[in-house]
């Protein structure tokens, strides 16, 4: 580039550049406009849900199926419970699967939900160190087994990040009558992270924890734990499908919303969710019944 | 479990994103800062310290804000932006102004003092005196540009927020990367990872190599 003292004051090619990036700036706003605007009439269903269903990897094998079958897309984001909802809430949904039933009792008690069916469940299961410091391999009782690695002071890791999981580990230390805490307890530890990060901290750490058991069954073979405790009735946990109200949000894919609800709880939907399989084991158990008006 | 095609369209969602926020940023940016550097106003200060503050600003707050905002319950819910391109892009545009604008402050102020007084002796008006001092400022303006990529391509707050990372849709290299490593698929995390740093890479070598060849 010429080096040499400023002859004339230049025009300079940056002015050129200028225009130029200006102009492709506004090109590309009103391409990535017109893409979403072109997407209006909507082909398609958001769907608000919790980690644990696409961590399985349920919700990419089965939203496949659901095209095949109705022709409408499905566009989900994976958030906490509590976010999943409120995004129905706020209408940036159009139909919600989660699993905290009083929560979405509250969200029903609102009005903002159509209807609630239960689509399938899956169990809470303690796991942890193969070398079992606490002695709980083998019970069926979490509330029994959290007494004894409270007593015997072994290494709990928590999710503690509020989601449904750390709130049901919360619940069944309330059973045991003292729910422990990080600043009293040096043995009980909270991640604020996944289930999956969770598991796989536990498992470097040595520590026992609570976990769903398909995200357990899907890491299993990567981590150093194993199942203590399984098939307590308390700790099912329960998968609902909720239509968000289009009378309140009038921006909703109301149909689309309807017909995924009533897919996931047809014999289609509940028999593919039973053929659902990780590792050669079933982590979702359908209990689908159809609670939506027709 | 992520197919070639699949990444391939991760890779051209983040350059779109990042690419369309870096201009727009840098079109409203850039004149932003000329226009403080060049002009003495009350609070001339105050907006330099602010501009400068905003440099920090975390982009998971930038989100926030723009989801309330975009968001069916929120003032700017019937455009439909939520969990889109368009969202995702006017999310990163909010990060990457306040950067482009504080660096070709910076850089300006730097030539100011002394092409003013020679510039206004050749007989250059204004609006020539501006054009002249922005010609002189090219490089630290350029690198300011290159700053607000940067930061756009590597930020994952405000995408994984307004974007909501849906497969397909709103996915993009950041969002992934969070997703795998959640999922402790820490492999495809850094897969993900290194990608990232390939495409920088090679965009500010394209952009250097721009300035080298004295285009910029």
């Amino acid at each position: 580039m010429d080096r040499g003292p400023p002859s004339a004051l230049p025009w300079p090619s940056f002015i050129t550049l200028w225009r130029f990036a200006f102009l492709i700036a506004g090109l590309l706003i009103l391409a990535a406009v017109s893409v979403s605007i072109d997407l209006q009439p909507r082909s398609y269903i958001v769907l608000a849900t919790t980690t644990s269903a696409r961590d399985s990897g349920l919700l990419d094998y089965l939203i496949p199926y659901f095209q095949g079958d109705t022709g409408i897309g499905v566009r989900y984001t994976a958030v906490g419970t509590g976010q999943a909802l409120d995004l129905g809430r706020r209408g940036d949904a159009d139909v919600v699967l989660v699993h905290a039933p009083s929560a979405e009792l509250a969200f029903m008690a609102e009005g903002q939900g159509v209807c609630r069916s239960p689509v399938m469940f899956n169990e809470f299961i303690v796991v942890g160190p193969p070398s079992d410091p606490a002695r709980i391999g083998g019970l069926s009782n979490a509330t029994v087994a959290f007494s004894q690695i409270a007593s015997a002071r072994s290494l709990f890791i928590s999710r503690g990040d509020n989601s449904g999981t750390n709130l049901m580990e919360k619940t069944i230390w309330s059973w045991t009558g003292h729910i422990p805490s990080i600043a009293n307890e040096p043995w009980y530890r909270e991640t604020g992270q996944g289930m999956a990060a969770t598991l796989d901290i536990a498992s470097q750490l040595g520590g026992y924890t609570l976990t769903d058991d398909g995200t357990f069954l899907v890491h299993r073979a990567a981590l150093d734990l194993t199942t203590d405790v399984s098939h307590d009735p308390a700790l099912r946990n329960s998968y609902s499908v909720i239509p968000v109200n289009a009378s309140l949000h009038p921006n909703v894919f109301a149909p689309g919303a309807m017909a995924f609800a009533k897919w996931l709880t047809s014999p289609r939907g509940q028999a593919l969710i039973a053929a659902f399989t990780v590792g050669g084991q079933q982590p979702f158990h359908p209990d689908g019944e159809d609670r939506c008006p027709a | 479990m992520t197919d070639v095609s699949e990444i391939l369209q991760i890779i051209g969602l983040s350059l779109l994103v990042s690419g369309t926020s870096t201009l727009i940023g840098s079109v409203i940016g850039v004149p932003l800062g000329v226009f403080v550097a060049l002009r003495k106003f009350r609070g001339r200060t105050f907006v330099r310290t602010v501009a400068f503050t905003f440099y920090g600003f975390p982009p998971v707050l930038a989100g926030l804000l723009v989801f309330l905002l975009l968001s069916r319950g929120g003032p700017f819910g019937f455009l439909g932006f939520l969990f889109t391109p368009v969202g995702m892009i006017l999310a990163q545009s909010v990060i990457v102004i306040p950067i482009v604008m504080g660096i070709t402050i910076s850089a300006m102020m730097t030539v100011e003092k002394r092409l003013h007084d020679t510039a206004r002796a050749l007989g250059a008006n204004e609006r020539q005196w501006r054009a002249t001092a922005l010609h002189d400022a090219r490089i630290g303006v350029f690198t300011a540009v290159m700053v607000g990529f940067g930061r756009a391509i590597s930020e994952v707050g405000t995408v994984l927020i307004v974007g909501g990372n849906i497969r397909g849709q709103t996915r993009v290299l950041t969002t992934a990367i969070v997703l795998e490593t959640s999922q402790a698929h820490y492999v495809e995390a850094t897969i993900f990872g290194v990608i990232l740093f390939i495409i920088a890479f090679a965009v500010f070598a394209f952009l250097q190599r721009l300035q080298a060849r004295g285009i910029v």
